[in-house]
């Protein structure tokens, strides 16, 4: 069980991608996230200098590409339903392998894919970089409304949770002789669903009560807002990657 | 506030949860500054019940809270103030530890209370040294040992310099070693206590009274030495002596 700062996401390493004051990074995350997400869908090649975008960060952060693919599963629901795309669409047919595919539907799936994935792979690098700590100090320091703060760090607090409370609900199951192939094991840990999510809802109950219990009033203390706010030179040396991705984006806008 | 007015006043507090269920009918309990006070009962009493209306996360049905002669009220200022007096060390560490190193998480609610620089400082060093966790104060929670996070978390309590120290199952999940230096620091601090356990060698140990909760009503209050040799009592509400315990009235165990 991870307490304390460090969510199951942070990769615990020094980079200068982690030094980032939390603010800068968060700003960029989004700042990319609509870049990309304005981007018309035609525009493969945009989407391939968006990569590139995300890989030279991922490099800088010393998050290596095996971590980034595995956590990537995340959105697995999300691809299932865009490769159903293609079979369902109407309009415009093409024929691949002897396949009769719908193009909108097509484009359709490669839209949700491409930017669902670069969307989770930018909330990833974020992660992977910031402690629970610094991203509730990010948020209060971009003025945050505090609703939003609170509840951002809940999230990743009921993600810690989840996922401790799944492995040892994991490891309950096979000692009980449940087989732990794929399918099987989607079996077991959908019936255990219910239940983690209700374990994971009382724990974050319990950590928020402990805040309240010590003072806490919905902003963390000033002692560490004040330190180490972003420099304007920290900002300028973030606002390259979602200046580049806006870049791409009017581009992409403009040739199509 | 009047010097002699005591630590902690229940006054007929009744609570029922949202869902209907009565979880208390009617507490009265009073703690003299400076006593110490065992709250037994077995489980489903009302225990954690009644604690978490003590700093007003709860808020009674009916009756009233008063703490070191200031009522427990919603009124923002006087909450603050309550939180402040009451420190509750809760029964999972993970639950209150959060941030990245011991020192900030001790040093997270004096922060609350608007305390900064070489005050702050000093109210931590002097929580550490209390509990004995000193030289691990730039280490991560996470990484400590069960019993060092439950001592980091009474530490993270004591900061505050609470009126009150309230504890709920402090002993519980440590090991024998663990659970006899937790005692010794306990024994050795200036507070006011309320320990709320299922360990009654524990309650023998530390406290010269002690409360048996069950069924959402006060049914002994006692000294505890008079308490646990009473069988029959403790029968009738699920509590038992460990095998040859016997407690006997007299010199009080080893010191450390
Ligand atoms: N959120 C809730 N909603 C409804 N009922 C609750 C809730 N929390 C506790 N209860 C009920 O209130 C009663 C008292 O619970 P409480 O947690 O205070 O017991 P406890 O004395 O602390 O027990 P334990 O020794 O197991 O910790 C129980 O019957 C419990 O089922
Ligand atoms: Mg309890």
């Amino acid at each position: 069980m991870a307490a304390g700062h460090a969510h199951v996401l942070y990769r615990e390493v020094d980079s200068p991608v982690h030094r980032l004051p939390p603010e800068v990074k968060i700003a960029a995350m989004v700042a990319f996230t609509i870049a990309v997400v304005a981007t018309p869908r035609e525009a493969l090649w945009a989407f391939g200098a968006y990569a590139l975008l995300v890989v030279a960060v991922a490099v800088l952060a010393r998050v290596n590409a095996r971590w980034l693919l595995l956590r990537s599963t995340i959105e697995l629901p999300f691809v299932v339903f865009a490769v159903a795309l293609p079979f369902l669409g109407v309009g415009e047919r093409v024929d691949v392998a002897g396949l009769s595919l719908s193009v909108d539907g097509l484009y359709g799936a490669w839209n949700i894919v491409a930017k669902g994935t670069l969307g989770v792979w930018a909330s990833l690098l974020l992660a992977a970089s910031t402690t629970t700590r610094d991203l509730i100090v990010g948020l209060d320091r971009l003025r945050c409304p505090q609703i939003l703060t609170q509840i951002a760090t809940f999230m990743l607090r009921y993600l810690d949770v989840l996922v401790g409370e799944a492995r040892r609900m994991r490891v309950a199951r096979i000692s009980r002789g449940d087989d732990p192939r794929f399918v099987w094991q989607l079996r077991g840990f959908a019936a255990g669903v219910g239940a983690l999510f209700l374990r994971a809802f009382e724990r974050g109950e319990r950590v928020y009560l402990a805040m309240l219990s010590r003072g806490y009033t919905g902003r963390m203390p000033a002692v560490w807002q004040g330190a180490g706010a972003a420099t304007t030179g920290q900002w300028l040396v973030a606002a390259t990657v979602p200046v580049l991705a806006g870049a791409v984006a009017a581009t992409a806008v403009v040739l199509t | 506030m009047q010097p002699t007015a005591p630590s902690l006043e229940v006054r007929g507090v009744r609570y029922a949860y949202p869902d209907g269920h009565v979880a208390l009918h009617g507490v009265d309990l009073t703690v003299a500054r400076g006593e110490r006070v065992a709250l037994l009962g077995p489980n489903g009493a009302g225990k954690t019940t009644l604690v978490l209306h003590l700093n007003g996360i709860l808020t009674p049905t009916e009756g009233g809270i008063v703490v070191g002669g200031l009522a427990v009220s919603s009124d923002r200022a006087r909450l603050a103030e309550i939180r402040r007096r009451v420190g509750i060390v809760f029964q999972d560490p993970d639950d209150q530890l959060f941030l990245p190193t011991v020192a900030e998480d001790v040093a997270f609610g004096p922060a609350n209370l608007g305390l900064r620089g070489a005050e702050l400082a000093a109210r931590v060093d002097e929580a550490l040294a209390a509990v004995g966790m000193s030289e691990h104060r730039d280490r991560t929670p996470h990484h400590l040992s069960f019993g060092q996070r439950r001592r980091v978390a009474v530490a993270t309590v004591l900061a505050m310099r609470p009126e009150i120290l309230v504890l709920d199952e402090p002993s519980s999940n440590l090991d024998p070693a663990a659970r006899r230096e937790l005692a010794g620091i306990l024994r050795d601090l200036p507070v006011t206590l309320l320990m709320v356990t299922h360990d009654l060698p524990y309650a023998f140990e530390l406290c010269d009274r002690s409360v048996i909760l069950d069924g959402g009503r006060i049914v002994a209050d006692g000294p505890t030495p008079e308490l646990l040799g009473d069988e029959e009592l403790l029968a009738r509400h699920r509590l038992e002596l460990p095998y040859l315990f016997r407690p006997t009235p007299g010199p009080t165990p080893v010191r450390e």
